[in-house]
């Protein structure tokens, strides 16, 4: 597990109430977790403070509705760490 | 303030689109039928419209960040405090702030302040999306204006 998953693992447990060990890679923040998008947006503003980017919901959220992406690929909780991952790179180039 | 039309907002003092800041200021009215109910005998603003003016104030900054070109709807409100009661004809002044600009939201800071001390503040989140008609956002502009937001070098 990395160290970026291991982060927004404890901040959706603090922000939801969530039972840490309850959180894994391969949970799906709003299938798995029933996180509603109200709550993922306290999420994402701790997600953008700790580690200092800013998810671009809007863009995600634009393309999950065109059907050109699954929430998977955003959402199941691997896949949003490296996404976290590939802003944070973008941001240090 | 217009209570009857939830105006809360009298006037933007000063707004700084670049250092992310506002200033706003308005009078609680001496008379309202809201003060026959809160309460008989002893009127006090009631904090849920201290509150609405701290979301007013910081909406208003959300919204000349844009360019107008986008509405803030209120969603959360945190580590909301009323600190002294407040009465009408009180004059209030409200600071408020950006403490981060999301994608899709935003959230504020803000302070209410009467004769320079602090009577409330709260952080403060909205959800940024987009007008729900032109007719809406014509409203909204007009109402800035009423206010005495520089539209003119605001809006996109």
């Amino acid at each position: 597990m990395s160290a970026t998953f291991d982060k927004v693992a404890d901040i959706i447990a603090e922000t939801c109430d969530i039972p840490r060990e309850n959180i894994k890679p391969e949970s799906h923040a709003i299938n798995d977790l029933e996180i509603d998008s109200l709550d993922f947006l306290d999420i994402a503003f701790a997600i953008d403070k700790t580690f200092g980017i800013k998810l671009p919901l809007e863009q995600w959220t634009q393309e999950v509705n065109d059907g050109k992406a699954t929430t998977d690929q955003y959402f199941v909780l691997s896949n949003l760490s490296e996404q976290i991952d590939k802003l944070i790179a973008a941001k240090g180039a | 303030m217009r209570f009857e039309y939830f105006q809360m907002i009298d006037r933007i003092a000063a707004l700084d689109v670049g250092g992310r800041w506002i200033r706003s200021v308005c009078t609680v009215p001496r008379e309202s039928t809201i003060f026959e109910g809160h309460f008989p005998t002893y009127p006090l603003m009631p904090g849920v419209l201290l509150l609405e003016c701290m979301a007013q104030t910081c909406g208003w900054l959300v919204t000349a960040i844009n360019g107008f070109t986008a509405m803030p709807f209120l969603v959360g409100v945190k580590e909301a405090k009323f600190r002294t009661p407040v009465f009408p004809g009180d004059e209030l002044e409200f600071e408020g702030k950006m403490v981060h600009e999301g994608s899709g939201y935003a959230v504020g800071g803000c302070e209410g302040r009467r004769q320079g001390k602090s009577v409330c503040e709260a952080q403060i989140t909205y959800r940024v999306m987009t007008f729900p008609s032109p007719e809406f956002r014509k409203a909204l502009i007009e109402w800035a204006e009423r206010i005495d937001v520089p539209v003119a070098e605001l809006v996109k």
